[in-house]
């Protein structure tokens, strides 16, 4: 059955055509939240990488052995063991990092893309091709959130992952909440009329 | 393979197993990295310490009561020697325009206020935030409490707050105000 899945199509997918963030619209509270600077975007994105490759492939790997009627919260333990392992990685061997995405970390559990993934692809695919769409789409959205960053903080830092090439501060407000919105909207129109054309 | 059907044993088992799996696989990483965060922590308030104090050689912790609240507030003093050469109290407002701020304040053993460093903060990024730059904290360094009003100016003090950021401001003034009632519990104890 996976063998039939063209696996550069399932890769590519999250990349751009299904982008979980710019495309799907899911996972909008860290987007926003998150991007006031390009490494927070970086560090998110991997982060949830992380846990949507391993958990895409856990569950894809038990999803026999799971009654239908309680599925969710299996998957739901399984993607919560993996984000706190996560967690307890960053704030031991980055701590810095661990402290500028806060509990935004914790919050990767309720992030609708992995659970959504975890049912609409990894529940019926086999295990390969789920680490392949783990990590399509992880990586369209550590993309996503790292460009939004990359924005947010050359507007409104005047700085490029923390390299600051202007004196003084820049426009605030792209650094605060508006920004994100403002920023984002400008992303999705840009994608849309970019896929329009192909 | 065919699916589990969902009878109540099944349901048991499947959430059973997983669950005990994903805490023994917690459990582990969790002995993993306790040093490390450990660490991490204690280095972080070493920084801190070193940063706000005149060298030292040793210093010992105490626990005080805070003036206003039941929550403890601790406080280190540093030796040279046997000499005192200053304390640094960590202290804390509520009245941050994003909540709590932390804050290590060192304090010489006559009174005067040697340095500051923020522990943490959630104020507005690119105004209260700003908290953490020279410009406004240096003007507390070597300042004495009796002859340098710990009050923002608007509030008839002798801080200049930071532009559009008065209530951080005023909440950075209520910290040390509150390391200085600390300081002086202190002090009177000895």
């Amino acid at each position: 059955m996976s063998a039939k899945i063209n696996q550069w199509k399932n890769f590519s997918k999250g990349l751009v055509k299904e982008n979980p963030a710019l495309v799907l619209m899911l996972g909008m509270c860290p987007t926003l939240a998150v991007t006031s600077s390009a490494i927070n975007g970086l560090g998110m994105g991997l982060a949830t990488t992380f846990v949507l490759v391993l958990s895409n492939m856990l569950i894809s790997a038990i999803k026999t052995q799971v009654p239908d009627k309680v599925r969710i919260p299996c998957f739901i333990v399984v993607i919560a063991a993996f984000v706190t392992v996560v967690d307890l990685l960053i704030k031991g061997f980055v701590p810095a990092l661990g402290e500028s995405l806060g509990v935004f970390i914790p919050l990767i559990v309720v992030n609708c893309i992995v659970l959504g993934r975890a049912e609409a692809f990894a529940s019926k695919n086999g295990v390969f091709s789920s680490l392949i769409d783990g990590l399509g789409m992880g990586l369209g959205f550590t993309f996503a959130l790292t460009i939004l960053g990359i924005i947010r903080e050359v507007l409104g830092a005047g700085a490029i992952f923390g390299n600051k090439f202007i004196d003084g501060d820049g426009i605030i407000v792209f650094i605060l909440a508006p920004g994100a919105f403002i920023v984002l909207g400008f992303l999705v129109a840009l994608v849309r009329q970019l896929s329009k054309k192909n | 393979m065919k699916k589990k059907e969902s009878t109540l044993k099944n349901m048991l088992l499947s959430l059973a197993i997983v669950a005990g799996i994903a805490g023994v696989c917690l459990g582990f990483v969790y002995g993993l990295t306790k040093d490390r965060i450990d660490q991490a922590a204690q280095a972080k308030k070493e920084n801190a310490l070193k940063s706000v104090l005149p060298a030292f050689e040793k210093s010992e912790t105490l626990q005080m009561d805070a003036p206003d609240d039941t929550r403890k507030i601790e406080v280190f003093k540093a030796f040279n020697g046997e000499e005192l050469v200053g304390v640094a109290v960590s202290t804390y407002t509520k009245k941050g325009f994003g909540g709590e701020i932390d804050l290590m304040v060192g304090i010489l053993p006559d009174g005067t206020l040697n340095k500051v460093s923020v522990l943490s903060m959630s104020e507005t990024p690119g105004l209260g935030t700003k908290m953490t730059d020279p410009g406004f904290y240096t003007q507390f360094e070597g300042k004495h409490p009796d002859t340098f009003k710990m009050l923002v100016k608007k509030d008839g003090g002798d801080v200049d707050a930071i532009t559009s950021a008065t209530i951080s401001s005023r909440a950075y003034c209520d910290a040390l105000s509150r390391a200085y009632k600390v300081f002086n519990q202190v002090v009177s104890n000895n």
